[in-house]
């Protein structure tokens, strides 16, 4: 084997903060690396010191035996290393063709050679198997895609080292396991590929050999066949961690019913006669691919759309109107599947992104005028009880973790003691310590008589916390089967649609209850 | 009717749009090239002021037409360097920049201008470019007057759509141009820099603008006054938006509203009655309403606006 890259004794502060501590680290012709650590453990500022978006403080960067000039992303790019950018580096404006060609030719030539462009392009897509159409424009394009078109780009400035910043986590479960089999495909073609992650199951699918980072400094390298998830766990977090069990569940009274909901086109996909219902002290898992409604039923529930047929019983009893106000009113706790976008305002302060669900209640404002101390006051209460680092009650919350952001949305909906508690994706792009506290959370929630109804993507996360679990499928909604009948095949069957033996499996439940 | 018919008809009035529109296509490339960088350049005013000035005062000194207008060009850019130095590296608000850049080269050019003409009390004038017949196309009925008897800048407009429609889509520099005000961070990982890339294209942008504003007084008028502009820096902001960013419809937009200006114009002599006011407002009215109709198609640059910095989202 011969080494393509190597990366060594790398230095970076910022400020006080170290971010890589005299890291090393090298990779080997067709090998594929994972580089594992939670978030902030200086992943990706290691990356962009080999791209040249950094310069590091110390250290060498070789290509090949030879050292890459610090700082300079043109080198790195004539030595042959591309980087899959985390948030795509596209402009979805322009056509596929545009972004893959962009500072491939020099800048003065009077005539750009498309042709040529549009053929090693279309050869390029043929060989590796990335199916896209040049000519369409990348706001078209699906996030799969997108990514396809960013590992085009790589590939068609002749990279030969593929550095992936988390490459799955904007991805369906689907679409990363397609991601993996392709970069497998492209190791037997000699591309050597390092990958950042942090979630232990596609580290230990996909890669040959892991790197774990944590604090900026390198802690321990290991073979895949000579590891385990839960060490690379212990090694990433520093300590052991274990995701909390469900302690037996003790259902109450009904506490939400949805019958028959129709709802078309908003949000995503549309409802097609979904009904469910969920206890008091219970959590509902409602797992699907993504596409099939779960953001849509998630945003009924939470009263952003009434349904168009069908209704929604709280308690029992329809809400006077379905909106938000009327939701939350109801004691329906909400936890958004996209937090930036939906759970948080990113330039308003930490204590108005808190209260502003609330800010009508005599809690937070009095004759119109807002109550900043009571406010700042339950901020200051849940930074400190849900453990939010990095915020301060006045900064921006823009500059929070996605972590971090998550327990301060959890402390949010969960301090106001909701009954209902809708968590969509609450564990997406997290790492695992903070995976473990969100569920922790959920399950508190839950043993104090709220009712859960979560809705994930992620079958370990569903089976962990449900009691009961029910798939989503074009907008329907299968039977729901036990948490302790649940395997990995079920579930796989239930999601692509075969609900064939369900019903059994539900009667047997009835009769146990 | 027949009213409306004879000015339609009348040779004066299609010769008139195309000089019309000349400052309009000049400044409204201008500011396209800014704004596919991703930066609003408010300043176009004041510099079409400053532009009108100094291109005027070079010729009144004693240089030619073509110098005068060379000079409104480089100092249009330097205005653009301004303008891009606080907005590129430094990030300030491209609104207030834009704003406080118009203020200043408009007040600036009123003092230069009194620095060097400090007792005239009606302007002075100067000879200014004199329509050049393009030999034999010229000769066309109709058309000959109306295309081919335009003033040297008026061909050199057209030209310019032409080469920059050319350069935006067909060159490497193009697309860098563009993807500069569609997503910076996607130009810096191709190993272009974006902040360069932008500095640049504010300057050639801000060159035109000062072009544009040389036009007017080097060749639809022959002498200066401090209030010439009248708000066309304005028009040309509204028509890139009108043009969805494109040069050719650039040149459309710019036609269209040169067309009801001097329609206007003709109106407001044959028809009796009605404030002369009403007819001025035509043009902008129209304007409004075009762009109402075609903004709501337009692919706005992603990154317009947007200050970048590294390793920042």
């Amino acid at each position: 084997m011969t080494r393509v890259l190597e990366l060594e004794g790398i230095t970076k502060r910022f400020g006080a903060v170290t971010a890589n501590d005299d890291v090393s680290l090298h990779l080997e012709r067709g090998e594929i690396v994972a580089l594992l650590g939670e978030n902030g453990a200086g992943k990706t500022t290691l990356m962009s010191i080999l791209f040249g978006h950094y310069t590091a403080d110390s250290g060498t960067v070789r290509v090949d035996g030879q050292e890459l000039p610090p700082g300079r992303s043109r080198a790195a790019i004539q030595a042959g290393v591309g980087m899959v950018h985390q948030h795509f580096a596209l402009a979805p404006n322009l056509t596929v063709l545009d972004n893959v060609l962009t500072g491939t030719e020099p800048l003065w030539k009077p005539r750009s050679d498309r042709a040529g462009g549009r053929e090693k392009l279309v050869g390029l897509a043929r060989r590796f198997g990335l199916k896209v159409d040049p000519d369409a424009r990348v706001s078209d394009l699906s996030v799969g895609e997108c990514q396809r078109v960013e590992i085009l780009k790589a590939l068609y400035n002749d990279a030969r080292i593929l550095i992936l910043d988390e490459p799955t986590a904007v991805l369906t479960a689907q679409e990363a396991e397609g991601l993996f089999a392709t970069l497998r495909q492209m190791t037997q073609r000699g591309l050597s590929l390092i990958f950042i992650s942090h979630k232990l199951g596609e580290v230990m699918a996909a890669a040959d050999r892991v790197v774990v980072l944590r604090h900026g400094r390198v802690v321990a390298e290991r073979r895949k066949v000579h590891t385990s998830k839960e060490e690379l766990a212990e090694l990433m977090v520093g300590r052991a961690v274990k995701r909390p069990t469900r302690p037996p569940a003790t259902p109450g009274e009904l506490l939400l019913e949805g019958v028959d909901l129709h709802l078309a086109g908003k949000g995503g996909a549309s409802l097609k006669g979904a009904s469910f219902h969920l206890r008091a002290g219970e959590t509902l898992g409602i797992i699907g691919v993504s596409g099939n409604g779960q953001t849509t039923l998630a945003g009924l529930v939470s009263g952003l759309y009434p349904p168009d047929v069908g209704k929604l019983l709280i308690e029992g009893h329809r809400p006077p109107r379905h909106d938000v106000p009327h939701a939350i009113a109801a004691g329906i706790g909400r936890i958004p599947e996209d937090r930036n976008a939906e759970g948080a305002i990113g330039d308003m302060t930490t204590w108005e992104n808190v209260v502003l669900e609330r800010i009508w209640s005599p809690d937070y404002s009095t004759r119109g005028l807002v109550r900043r101390d009571a406010a700042r006051a339950t901020t200051e209460a849940i930074l400190r009880d849900y453990d939010v680092r990095g915020a301060r009650v006045d900064g921006r919350i823009r500059l929070l973790s996605g972590g971090n952001m998550q327990k301060l949305i959890l402390g949010r909906v969960l301090s106001a003691d909701p009954r209902i508690v809708v968590a969509a994706q609450p564990s997406r792009g997290l790492d695992e310590g903070a995976i473990a506290g969100v569920h922790e959370r959920l399950l508190e929630a839950r043993s104090r008589g709220a009712g859960v109804l979560l809705i994930s993507e992620d079958l370990e996360e569903v089976m962990a916390l449900s009691d009961r679990i029910m798939a989503i499928v074009g907008g329907r909604l299968s039977p729901a089967i036990p948490a302790e009948r649940a395997t990995q095949q079920l579930l796989g069957l239930m999601m692509a649609g075969d609900w064939s033996t369900l019903d059994d499996i539900a009667a047997e439940g009835v009769h146990a209850v | 009717m027949s009213v409306l018919f004879d000015i339609l008809a009348s040779v004066g009035m299609w010769e008139a749009v195309l000089r019309i529109a000349t400052p309009l296509i000049l400044g409204t490339l201008g500011v396209l090239l800014c704004e596919r960088v991703g930066v609003l350049n408010l300043g176009i005013e004041g510099i079409m002021t400053f532009g009108a000035m100094i291109g005027w005062l070079t010729v009144y000194g004693g240089g030619d037409l073509w110098t005068g207008l060379l000079v409104a060009a480089a100092a249009g850019a330097m205005f653009g360097l301004l303008h891009a130095l606080l907005t590129v590296p430094l990030g300030l608000s491209q609104h207030v920049t834009g704003l406080g850049i118009t203020l200043f080269a408009a007040s600036f050019s009123y003092y230069v201008f009194r620095l060097a003409v400090p007792t005239a009390s009606s302007p002075p004038t100067i000879e200014p470019f004199r329509p050049l017949a393009v030999p034999f196309l010229s000769d066309l009925p109709f058309l000959g007057p109306v295309l081919f008897t335009q003033t040297a800048p008026t061909y050199l407009a057209l030209v310019l759509v032409a080469a920059i429609a050319w350069g935006l889509y067909r060159t490497p520099l193009g697309l860098a141009v563009r993807m500069a005000g569609e997503n910076p961070h996607a130009l810096d990982a191709q190993g272009v820099d974006p902040i360069l890339l932008r500095i640049g294209a504010i300057m050639a942008g801000s060159a035109l603008m000062g072009m544009a504003g040389a036009f007017l007084t080097t060749a639809a008028f022959n002498s200066f006054f401090p209030t010439m502009v009248q708000g066309r820096g304005w028009i040309c902001v509204a028509l890139v938006v009108f043009a969805s960013w494109r040069p050719e419809r650039a040149l459309l937009g710019a036609l269209l509203f040169a067309f009801f200006d001097a329609f206007q114009l003709r109106l407001q002599t044959v028809v009796d009655g009605v404030p002369y006011q009403l007819f001025l407002m035509l043009p902008y009215l129209l304007s409004i309403l075009a762009l109402v109709l075609m903004a709501r198609r337009a692919r706005v640059p992603q990154a317009l606006m947007q200050p970048y910095r590294r390793g920042e989202r």
